[in-house]
């Protein structure tokens, strides 16, 4: 970092930054557009690498003699020093007396796709690079298409290399008119607002990316690092509706309850009404509780713990919310997929979900189409192979809370995990639920008849719900025969039975029909021995398989709790 | 040694009680991502360790973990691979900030590799380190069952480092696959491991050195005294280019023939092993001065440390292998 030696105050320097803000931006653009050459250039002219990096670097690369290829400071893995090439994302820092900047310079190759997709997921900004000599090329429709899929709002479109084409105004003006286009149509496609500002640079030899240099007169904008300096932070969600995953529940002792998260958008003060998903419970926020002392506000994306007034069940992977614009609770979810692995997506094969801080099996149950990111037209497929992108229609084992993620960038993404390699095979985007469960619902109701949900669940005493018990068999059948006794309706399920491990699908919707019915569905499935697992509505207990008794009355009490049960007659009190 | 200790009622940073205001610093926002972090994993993992190696950042990495499970306690041990070659003030330190804490501690050392006179010198430094760290790790980590352990590394220390993520997989040997590391996207970290495989998380991962001094400064964290200059006595080895090498005494063996130690007004800029870390000449005794210190230099942190440049790529190879 620059440093005037004569005029420096170290206490001024120490509140200037305190001032400071963060910015991410990540890199694309088609294989030798010249990423890393532009990175290595923003870091040595910004005087943020040291002298022994790029002693490091001296006399090696592909540069001429004499020329420093500042590629080499960014390529760290043996193997791209070796081929020359960016395989994987790497980040870098630097800062300036504005702003510190993380980097996610991000590879080329068109099998690294996936990469881009990581990189742009928390980017602010995207700095685009375009080969002035070549003009756009797929990969730049392709990189600016998962950048605006992945809502980076700011593209700054670098045209380098104008060095070789002796700076050349014209050429710069066709490319940006040309790259225009796209990007109008790319947003269109995917619904995200694209803003795109277009800088002549020459990353090599400096121009116009820290310094303005007089090779380009005509060029009377910013540098690319003003720009960069300028550019409003577009993840400032602080008026955006509140939301907050629960990530830990914090009970050092039996006078403190408090629930630990990062607010993932929005603002919250003491006394605000606040909704839990999936539970449907509201409360006030009663403290906001840090190290450093209670907060009389706080908002995304602060990490804090936070005390209701009243005692509910919250446990992790719940969502504390906004009570006027709550999330939307569902297990149908539309979603945009970026497919990341080498084995490509199955239908009806069970993944698990991981959104926000809770994981949940899910299956893609259909795909609506295949984007052709080039053209960007929409093919039908019938898989998604590694780094293609699709609309999809995914069916959750229970429901979760979501946003769209035009709407909210945590909840309203996901990964998907392979339960078999435990690798991460894809990356979602909730677009909306998928039409499957909102249009057939009500033509499902309508089609039963008569008799209202209401009116059974008055006959019965409870509710339409699932209850999932992962234990011994046994115990799992004196409860179900309590449950009985006491005039349950239920139906046990088995999701292994041969049916149903065929078609998951076929499974969601068998369970689908029968809660909407009215009735318990009791999930089993075998667990380790000697203990007891039990899940409904969102909370879960853990009992001991040997204490049959108390085993059953405490499935009594949760279903209780949870509100299953209507009437105080089945909860055995 | 005084300890910090949270603040009772009123926040001394004026960020976050002005209201409402929109920009968070930096920091602040370094620091909620590190804790959100330290919370996903520790509710994830069964068995999450600190690897708590006594020097700045882990002091820092200390302070985050506090701060995300006030008002309860750590819900981890802290864990210290020790050498055999650590100052005697790291390792007082060390004692005294899990005490005064209340973290309970645990001190892991390849006992077999230390008796058998392991050093930098017998052996050559990547040997040494391949035993008495890198083994001691892997030993220590298989030895409790830890499936997650923490470490203080930042991407911006190498360039090896700039690649890996936040959730690092290892395999059963506890190594590392550069070319093959899950994808991670948002804040959403995979943390699903086969048994016995396990996961290293690097929470300070985006921060940089200039960060880390400007937050032990802003929030008065304690750190070990070597990083303050002092007259301390070091064996002076003369570099070619007019520059010199500081050597501390701790172990006669780094001394060359002839070699006699001067006291020089120094400090260490990190910390390793004794017979491996260079100090450098310093007037710098306070934070602020460390800071306008580190704001001339003009070579990286690591460039005092002797074992990451034996060869180029030695970080990469030594993490494939198992290294933090
Ligand atoms: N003449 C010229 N060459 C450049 C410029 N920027 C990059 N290059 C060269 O283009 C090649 C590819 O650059 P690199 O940064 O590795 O591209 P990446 O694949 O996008 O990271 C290297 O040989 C660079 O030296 C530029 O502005 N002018
Ligand atoms: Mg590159």
């Amino acid at each position: 970092m620059l440093v005037d030696a004569e005029n420096f105050s170290i206490s001024e320097f120490l509140a200037q930054e305190r001032e400071k803000d963060l910015l991410r931006f990540s890199t694309a653009g088609s294989v030798d557009d010249g990423k890393s050459t532009l990175i290595g250039r923003l870091l040595y002219d910004t005087q943020s690498v040291y002298e022994d990096q790029v002693k490091s670097i001296e006399g090696k690369g592909t540069t001429a003699p004499g020329q420093i290829d500042f590629a080499l400071l960014t390529d760290g893995l043996r193997a791209e020093r070796e081929q020359g090439i960016t395989i994987d994302v790497a980040y870098r820092y630097f800062s300036t007396p504005r702003r510190k900047f993380i980097i996610a310079d991000t590879p080329g190759h068109e099998q690294y796709t996936r990469n881009m997709a990581t990189g742009s997921s928390t980017a602010d900004a995207t700095v685009v690079l375009i080969d002035a000599g070549k003009g756009v090329l797929v990969q730049s429709r392709r990189h600016a298409y998962i950048a605006s899929l992945l809502r980076v709002r700011h593209l700054l479109v670098a045209v380098n290399k104008m060095d070789l084409i002796g700076y050349d105004q014209a050429t710069f003006r066709t490319i940006e008119l040309d790259f225009r286009k796209v990007l109008d149509q790319i947003a269109e496609d995917t619904g995200n607002p694209v803003d795109a500002i277009f800088v002549p640079v020459s990353a090599l030899r400096g121009d116009n990316i820290v310094h303005k240099t007089n090779a380009m007169p005509w060029y009377t904008g910013p540098s690319l690092l003003e720009l960069l300096e300028q550019l409003p932070r577009s993840q400032d969600t602080t008026s955006e509706p509140f939301r907050f995953p629960v990530q830990r529940v914090t009970r050092p002792d039996h006078t403190f309850r408090g629930f630990a998260g990062q607010i993932a958008s929005g603002t919250v003060r003491p006394g605000d009404t606040i909704t839990v998903q999936p539970s449907g419970r509201t409360a006030l926020v009663e403290r906001i509780v840090t190290w450093d002392g209670d907060l009389p506000i706080a908002h995304a994306p602060l990490s804090v713990t936070l005390v209701l007034d009243r005692e509910l069940d919250i446990s992790r992977g719940d969502l504390i919310g906004s009570t006027d614009q709550p999330s939307h609770l569902t297990n149908h979810v539309k979603a945009s997929l970026v497919w990341m692995d080498q084995r490509p997506l199955e239908l009806n094969r069970r993944y698990v979900l991981k959104h926000t801080s809770q994981i949940v099996p899910a299956v893609v149950a259909s795909i609506d189409h295949r984007t052709n990111v080039a053209t960007l037209a929409h093919e039908g497929a019938a898989t998604l192979e590694m780094n293609s992108i699709g609309v999809v229609n995914l069916v959750l084992l229970r429901p979760a809370a979501f946003d769209r993620y035009a709407l909210n960038r945590t909840t309203g993404a996901f990964i998907l995990i392979d339960t078999e390699t435990n690798g991460t095979v894809a990356a979602g985007m909730v677009t909306g639920t998928s039409h499957s469960s909102d249009s057939e619902e009500s033509q499902d109701t309508g089609s039963w008849g008569p008799v209202t949900a209401g009116e059974r669940e008055s006959r019965w005493g409870h509710r339409g719900a699932i209850l999932e018990l992962t234990g011994p068999f046994s115990l799992i059948d004196s409860i179900e025969r309590s449950l009985f006794t006491v005039g349950v309706v239920s139906i046990r399920l088995n999701p292994d039975a041969a049916l149903f491990r065929a078609d998951p699908a076929l499974f969601q919707s068998v369970i689908d029909l029968q809660t909407k019915a009215g009735i318990l569905a009791i999930i089993v499935r075998p667990g380790e021995p000697g203990i007891l697992l039990a899940r409904s509505e969102g909370q879960e207990i853990i009992l001991e398989a040997g204490e049959t008794m108390k085993a059953v009355s405490a499935i009594h009490q949760l279903l209780h709790r949870t509100g299953v049960f209507t009437s105080n007659e089945q909860a055995g009190l | 040694m005084p300890i910090a200790q949270p603040q009772s009622s009123s926040s001394r940073d004026p960020e976050t009680q002005e209201s409402p205001r929109l920009r968070l610093s930096h920091l602040k926002l370094l620091e909620a991502e590190s804790i959100a972090i330290f919370r996903e994993v520790a509710s994830e993992f069964e068995r999450p360790v600190m690897l708590y190696s006594v020097g700045k950042d882990s002091s820092v990495m200390l302070r985050l973990a506090q701060k995300a499970f006030f008002p309860g306690p750590i819900p981890f041990p802290l864990m210290h691979v020790d050498t055999g070659f650590k100052f005697a003030e790291m390792l007082t330190f060390r004692d005294e900030m899990a005490r005064s804490i209340g973290a309970e501690l645990l001190v892991w050392r390849n006992e077999s590799a230390i008796a058998a006179g392991t050093n930098p010198i017998a052996l050559d430094t990547k040997r040494c380190c391949g035993l008495l760290k890198t083994q001691a790790l892997l030993d220590g980590l298989r030895h409790y069952n830890f499936d997650a352990a923490f470490g203080g590394a930042r991407r911006d220390e190498e360039k090896s480092r700039a690649k890996e993520r936040i959730y690092s997989f290892r395999d059963e040997a506890g190594q590392w696959d550069p070319k093959n590391q899950r994808p991670e996207l948002w804040n959403l970290y995979n943390g699903r491991i086969h048994s016995g495989e396990s996961i290293r998380v690097f929470p300070l991962s985006n921060w940089t050195e200039m960060d880390v001094w400007q937050y032990i400064h802003a929030e008065n964290i304690p750190i070990v005294d070597l990083y303050f200059a002092k007259e301390r006595p070091m064996f002076v080895r003369p570099l070619p280019g007019g520059q010199d090498m500081l050597l501390p005494i701790e172990q006669d063996f780094v001394a060359r023939k002839g070699e006699k130690p001067q006291m020089v007004k120094s400090r260490l800029r990190s910390l390793g092993c004794t017979p491996c870390t260079g100090a450098i000449r310093s007037d710098a005794t306070t934070l602020p001065e460390i800071i306008a210190e580190l704001l001339q230099f003009r070579s990286s942190e690591r460039a005092n440390r002797i074992i990451d440049h034996d060869q180029e790529g030695s970080m990469e190879i030594k993490k494939r292998e198992g290294y933090f």
